[in-house]
């Protein structure tokens, strides 16, 4: 019993940052702009929270550290690709390479420092009914913001005014520019928004998962996100359930390996690509469905004529 | 300045001017409009009608000149300062979001947070009451043009604006649709609010309009009275000059021409969740005639001559047949081995590749037709033999250019157009099929084109023109056939044809055809 309960837990720890990389990215692309640089803000938002989280001492200005480092670092994708239009693919994956060798640079003195680690929940009493107290209310606080983050996305998208512009920006720049709306404002917060949930993402990475800093510790877990919005054709749940399903198979892997099962270790460590995959395509299936949630304006300049 | 406004007019405009590079779009234009009046703006394509109500729209930044609203000088910024004083705008090229429903669409350009099912309830009182009928739940993407269209009014009346500014609007519209506007727009005009009709279809501005502005390059060529005017003098003014009217001698002896171009039971799955699935599409052209296509826009036009160009191949080889052998399996290059030629709608990207010459534009169409006389041993391009091929047909087309051998996108859209045509015209194709031939090219450019194309079948080859100006295919066609929906219906022998039984059938009025689906609603 015990087991399943860690493994749960285990699951969850490993599926939150890619759920909260992806659920910004899904709105940054559902304003028309693909960033690309996810696992580069990522990145940027480790070292920043752990750096900060090792200076005071306070897991969570670390963890406050962590999205702001990772919206300022958004914010000069912002500038490059609404600004001065530059190509969004270009611009996001110079982002991640910044990212990565910055944040290297940046790190170098934390390399096997003490980190501090952002404690679970506990409420007395409730937090250790057996299962449902722990799965439920003995998690980090980073899994409750995930979920949380998750329904106000989908609420914000789907049932706001607001949200509906964001929608209708990414749907056609001009049409919206010719309605008046400020497609390159809508379009700087969302990136903005995005990047402050991929440095929240990495400073779960540095306060949580493995609270030290370890170069590249991402691990490509923001490409893992950015293949989640497109398989999950832009819908908030689907995000969630892809980054769930990619969480499992990822702890299940990890743990047919320790058992020794006879399988190539290279094909288990492939399971969680494919069965995420597999499944997301599965379950976008309709066409109809899958046209009506993709921004056709993405990765699309946009350059108002005046 | 502003006390000797008139105050009757709602908008008067001086001196407005745009610049674009080198292009003077807008050259210090005049434009009144009185209070309760369809005041028309006329013009060629490129005469710069659309940049001046971009300007009025606040989409645009005028370089000079100004703006007096109800005898105020006002600067319009922006679309919103635009909609603040009252000034609404139904767009040429929709600016509507497919993605989204008609209800969400409104509600994106109301700037009140009322929720959608009350702006849905709103618009769907509103637009019964004008006898535009609309269900604001339906996906855009799944309307027609003219559906399209009702959106955008509805959207632009639920502002409540004084003027109304309408972009081409019955360029997408059947005749009894066209019909239906003017209806609104009547009703409208007796509620005291003012129209900015912007057309290039002088017997409806005639009809409806009150008075009207002339623009030519850019310029205001004239104020006029539309009701004093014939149609042929608001051409004159328009163009400049007078239009040489087309000539098409009868066709003789068709029926025991040989059939050069054959479509049979052609049929096709929808590619993508918005398009047109083509049904069981049947048609014949003779050798010396050519048939006219009408249509709505977006009623399969598209499909149907991607199927017949060969850019999307056929299951049934036998669907599509040139010069009677089967080429559904055929590619664009093997069915133009055949003889056949084909214009698409799309003039850049499509018909001809933006940033290379036309000397390279030529070849790329014709590379494979020409081989032996454009490409030498070793697969060496003959530049000099590809060039002054070029220059033949620019001769022969009258193509207006700024260099011997400029990119093709440098050209206007008619010159462009006009090379296009000519490139084909120049294989003496003994197939045709041409998609749009004269979309947004100017008169002389149009006549042009329509001769040579009526010159080309009398010559003896088959000629098939699909196209949404009724106008052009009483011209051009001996016998016009209707798509609407996927269906095609059969071909109406020219002497029998009329504007009311084609606008019929493009509205689908034909046992078989699908009932339009919101008229019930």
């Amino acid at each position: 019993m015990d087991i399943t309960v860690n493994i749960l837990l285990t699951i969850a720890t490993a599926a939150t940052p890619l759920l909260i990389a992806a659920i910004g990215e899904l709105v940054v692309e559902r304003s028309g702009v693909l960033n690309l640089g996810v696992e580069g803000m990522m990145i940027m938002g480790a070292v920043g929270g752990f750096g900060a989280g090792y200076l005071t001492g306070s897991p969570w200005i670390g963890l406050l550290a962590a999205i702001i480092v990772g919206a300022l670092f958004s914010l000069l994708f912002a500038v490059m690709t609404l600004s001065l239009a530059t190509n969004q693919v270009a611009t996001g994956l110079s982002l991640t390479l910044l990212g990565l060798g910055l944040s290297g640079m940046i790190g170098t003195s934390f390399v096997g420092q003490p980190g501090v680690r952002l404690p679970n929940l506990d409420i007395p009493v409730i937090s250790s009914i057996p299962v449902v107290g722990r799965l439920i209310f003995g998690q980090d606080p980073v899994f409750y913001i995930s979920i949380a983050l998750t329904a106000a996305v989908m609420w914000f998208l789907f049932r706001t005014r607001t949200g509906l512009t964001l929608r209708s920006i990414g749907d056609s720049h001009t049409s919206a520019h010719a309605l008046g709306i400020k497609v390159i404002r809508y379009r700087y917060l969302a990136v903005i928004f995005g990047g402050a949930c991929a440095g929240l993402a990495g400073g779960h990475l540095s306060l949580v998962y493995t609270p030290q800093w370890v170069e590249n510790m991402s691990a490509g877990r923001g490409w893992i996100a950015l293949a989640l919005v497109v398989f999950a054709s832009w819908r908030p749940w689907r995000v969630l359930a892809g980054a769930y399903i990619f969480g499992a198979v990822w702890i299940g892997q990890l743990h047919a390996q320790a058992f020794g099962i006879p399988v190539p270790s290279q094909f288990l460590s492939s399971l969680p690509y494919l069965a995420t995959i597999v499944v997301l395509v599965l379950i976008s299936r309709n066409k109809r469905l899958t046209m009506m949630n993709t921004p056709a304006s993405l990765g699309q300049p946009f350059v108002p004529d005046r | 300045m502003s006390a000797n406004h008139d105050r009757s007019n709602l908008l008067e405009v001086r001196g407005l001017t745009k610049i674009f590079g080198s292009l003077t779009a807008c050259d210090h234009i005049d434009l009144n409009i009185a209070k309760g009046e369809i005041h028309a703006l006329l013009g060629e394509n490129g005469a710069g009608k659309s940049t001046l109500v971009k300007m009025l729209f606040g989409s645009l930044e005028p370089n000079a000149g100004e703006i007096f609203w109800d005898g105020k000088p006002v600067k319009i910024t922006s679309p919103g300062v635009a909609k603040k004083l009252g000034i609404g705008m139904v767009f040429q090229h929709f600016s509507l979001f497919e993605a989204l429903t008609a209800a969400e669409n409104i509600a994106l350009s109301l700037n009140d947070g009322s929720p959608i099912s009350t702006i849905a309830a709103k618009a769907r009182a509103l637009s019964f009451s004008y006898g535009l009928p609309l269900d604001p739940d339906s996906l855009v993407g799944d309307l027609s043009v003219g559906e399209r269209q009702r959106i955008e009014i509805i959207r632009c009346l639920l502002q409540t604006p004084q003027l109304i500014i309408l972009d081409e609007p019955t360029s997408v519209l059947t005749p009894q649709e066209a019909d239906k506007l003017f209806e609104t727009l009547e009703r409208l005009r007796s509620e005291g609010k003012s129209i900015l009709y912007i057309s290039h279809r002088l017997e409806e501005v005639k009809r409806i309009c009150d008075s009207a502005t002339v623009l030519r390059h850019g310029k205001v060529v004239g104020h006029c009275n539309p009701r004093q005017e014939t149609a042929a003098s608001l051409a004159r003014m328009m163009v400049g000059s007078e239009v040489k009217a087309v000539e098409r001698a009868p066709a003789e002896g068709i029926e025991t021409a040989p059939a050069l171009l054959e479509i049979r039971g052609l049929t096709r799955k929808p590619a993508t969740p918005f398009a047109i699935p083509l049904k069981n599409i049947n048609l014949t052209v003779r050798a010396g005639e050519v048939i006219g296509i009408a249509g709505v826009a977006g009623n399969g036009q598209g499909e149907f001559f991607e199927s017949v160009s060969g850019e999307v191949l056929q299951q049934d080889a036998g669907s599509v047949r040139i010069r009677g052998k089967d080429v559904g399996a055929l590619s664009i290059t093997g069915r133009r081995l055949m003889g056949a030629a084909f214009v698409p709608e799309e003039r850049l990207g499509h018909g001809a590749a933006p940033r290379m010459k036309l000397s390279e534009n030529l070849l790329l169409s014709r590379h494979a037709t020409d081989g032996k006389a454009f490409v030498g041993s070793g697969g060496m391009v003959k530049n000099s033999t590809v060039y002054s091929a070029a220059q033949r047909i620019i001769t022969a087309m009258d193509v207006r250019k700024s260099a011997p051998d400029p990119e093709a996108a440098a050209l206007s859209g008619g010159n462009l157009q006009k090379f296009i045509v000519g490139r084909e015209l120049d294989r003496k194709p003994s197939v045709m099929v041409v998609n749009q031939p004269t979309w947004g090219v100017d008169a002389g450019a149009a006549a042009r084109i329509r001769q040579a194309l009526i010159e080309l079948a009398r010559s003896g080859s088959a000629v098939l023109v699909i196209s949404q100006d009724l106008d052009e295919l009483f011209e051009l066609s001996d016998a016009i056939a209707v798509m609407h929906n996927g269906d095609l219906s059969k071909p109406l022998p020219i002497a029998e044809a009329t504007f009311e039984k084609i606008g019929l059938l493009m509205g689908g009025a034909e046992p078989g055809h699908a009932e339009h689906s919101l008229e019930m609603a």
